[in-house]
């Protein structure tokens, strides 16, 4: 735990003048240039590099909020995995529910069944956020452990509801016109990836974000500053949960079914792996996470059919996070985005960005 | 009816240990009041009893005559704020946002309009900032308002940490040897500092010159006991203080 704090800490002190958080038009900007970006993506790209695009769609939501329910909060999370399926699950019923049976849902229930993933996945998260509040460093790793196990197995417990392993298919009405499934797959999972960033970009600038980091750095000078120490960790894991709802929903949506085999308990140490690779000091780093998340198990499963083994299949792809984890943690301890930051610290691209953000000069 | 913060009688055993036995002392509007007394003698604890982080197992306290049972997180709404005997700083926080996290209670945004980045939380912030740059200028450390307080020196962190306790513009403000690890400069600007608060102080500390400065009224503590209360005049021509505390130790303040 210490070391995730410190890493999270890892920028070094500065006498410059604080820019603050980046202004709503700033951040809507950016919002709007990468909308532009991945709709410019998605029809340059063939369909299957569309497909991996929209997945780390998905996993930027979770990436997000587990970014900054550890970098932020210092609070460890070996569950999401549990709470992307209690999103995924979530999804698949209401929306085969509003389907009925001639297997089309009406075209409201897209959204309908997205928010109510993320509702429920959210009061999940509070119940769990409710006791890790009261748990600490190991305890609390373990308790989310517990959850990442458990919920997998409920789906064969009340196998009449989730059909066992063999999960549920997700009704996903044919895209509109004539956009191919996976650009519509991709937009969808962009446009809560880029909300997910937009909202916890607002919530990590204000208080509420400078509330997380004093519960992180010090609990006793946090309530002796009026902090509000449990209510900060349970808003922190409820908003990640929130987060890893909707990207499981997402999943959902891409896989058009969920089955407990796509979240197992590998999955919640891939997310955690990730996002410390792509740095807990900002949420740019999660994005960093998400792409990895992609672009590792894709590479090792590359590598493997090269070297002809099947066996190392599944096995390959958490090797070589293990790896990355550690090169990145010796060579770049505040991960990718922390490496990028302090050569964003020599002094060129300091003075560029600072023009970019304050065209009108100081904060 | 009593005002400012008034402690009846205040007990507190930590198994047989006696840490604080009947105890009373009284901080009106405005007063400087020291405690001072050997190590251990229960100094700290009765901080603690304040801020709600021991309970007391007898004894009452109020607060301009209405009882208090404090919780450490709503001491800053009572009017109450302390400053920690260490450090207690967010390293992850610059000065500036480190004193910010002490001004929440002026916050009136929730938690969806930072969500939604509404002009009312980018207000709120400004009126944070504002609020946390004039505590820092009172402390004397405007200056560095952008650093992370980790590389600063240990004089000017004791400031951030007064600055963090000022910003929540309390009527009692409670500060745990603000003297600790400062030359005798420092310590001098320190009390030219707390002289000028338009607040009450309860001090503990052990820089004997500092308390007898700055204090109207001083108890003096030993083994959880109460052994003298007055003046700072009445208490360092007390005996029994002399024998307990100033005996060996009254010329070297520590």
């Amino acid at each position: 735990m210490s070391m995730l704090r410190e890493r999270a800490a890892a920028t070094p002190a500065t006498t410059q003048a604080s820019p603050g958080r980046p202004r709503v038009w700033f951040r809507l900007a950016v919002t709007v240039a990468a909308a532009l970006l991945i709709v410019l993506l998605t029809y340059v790209l063939p369909p299957f590099r569309t497909y991996q695009l929209a997945t780390v769609g998905a996993y930027l939501c979770v990436t997000a909020g587990l970014t900054v329910l550890i970098g932020r909060n210092g609070q460890l999370s070996l569950g999401h995995g549990a709470l992307m399926a209690t999103g995924a699950y979530t999804l698949a019923l209401t929306q085969n529910a509003l389907a009925g049976d001639d297997f089309a849902a009406p075209g409201w229930a897209l959204a309908v069944s997205v928010l109510a993933a993320v509702a429920v996945t959210t009061v999940a998260g509070a119940v769990v956020g409710l006791a890790a509040a009261r748990l600490r460093g190991p305890y609390l790793a373990g308790l989310t452990l517990a959850v990442a196990v458990v919920v997998p197995s409920v789906t064969s417990t009340f196998d009449s509801v989730f059909n066992s392993d063999q999960g549920l298919p997700v009704v996903l009405n044919p895209p509109p016109g004539t956009v191919p499934m996976e650009r519509w797959q991709a937009w969808l999972a962009w446009a809560g990836a880029l909300l997910t960033m937009l909202l916890l970009t607002g919530l990590t600038g204000s208080r509420f974000g400078r509330d997380m980091a004093a519960v992180r750095d010090d609990e006793t000078a946090a309530r002796l500053a009026g902090i509000d120490v449990a209510r900060t960790q349970v808003l922190a894991f409820v908003v990640s949960a929130a987060c890893a709802g909707l990207g499981g929903a997402l999943f959902a949506l891409l896989a058009q079914s969920v089955s407990p085999g796509a979240f197992p308990l590998t999955l919640s140490l891939f997310l955690l792996m990730a996002v410390v690779i792509g740095g807990l000091g900002s949420l740019a780093g999660a994005a960093w996470g998400a792409l990895l998340l992609v672009a590792l198990p894709a590479l090792a499963q590359s590598a493997g059919e090269r070297a002809g083994s099947a066996r190392l299949e599944g096995n390959l792809a958490l090797a070589v996070f293990g790896v990355v984890l550690i090169v990145v943690m010796l060579a770049a301890p505040g991960g990718i985005q922390g490496a990028l930051r302090r050569l964003g610290h020599t002094r060129p691209v300091r003075e560029v960005a600072r023009l970019i953000r304050h065209p009108k000069g100081g904060t | 009816m009593t005002e400012g913060l008034a402690l009846r009688h205040i007990s507190v055993h930590f198994g047989g240990l006696t840490a604080l036995d009947d105890i009373s002392l009284d901080v009106p509007p405005g007063a400087v009041v020291g405690v001072i007394g050997p190590n251990g003698a229960g100094k700290t604890t009765l901080f603690n009893v304040v801020c709600g982080f021991v309970r007391p197992e007898t004894g009452t306290m109020t607060l301009d005559g209405q009882p208090l049972r404090p919780r450490p997180q709503q001491l800053t709404r009572l009017g109450i704020a302390r400053t920690l005997q260490g450090i207690g700083q967010f390293s992850g926080l610059t000065v500036l946002e480190n004193v910010m996290a002490g001004a929440g209670r002026d916050a009136r945004t929730g938690v969806l309009s930072a969500l939604f980045s509404m002009p009312r939380t980018d207000r709120d912030e400004h009126r944070l900032r504002d609020a946390a740059m004039s505590a820092l200028r009172t402390c004397g450390v405007a200056e560095y308002a952008a650093a992370r307080p980790d590389g600063l020196p240990y004089a000017v962190r004791k400031r951030v940490g007064l600055a963090r306790a000022l910003v929540a513009r309390p009527r009692i403000l409670l500060l745990d040897e603000p003297a600790g690890g400062l030359g005798a400069q420092e310590i001098d600007e320190l009390a030219t500092l707390i002289s000028g608060l338009h607040c009450s102080v309860l001090v503990v500390e052990h820089h004997m010159d500092l308390v007898m400065s700055i204090c109207d009224r001083i108890l003096v503590l030993d083994f959880g006991k109460q052994v003298a209360i007055g003046t700072p005049t009445e208490v360092s021509a007390d005996p029994a203080v002399a024998e307990a505390y100033l005996g060996a130790d009254a010329g070297q303040p520590q």
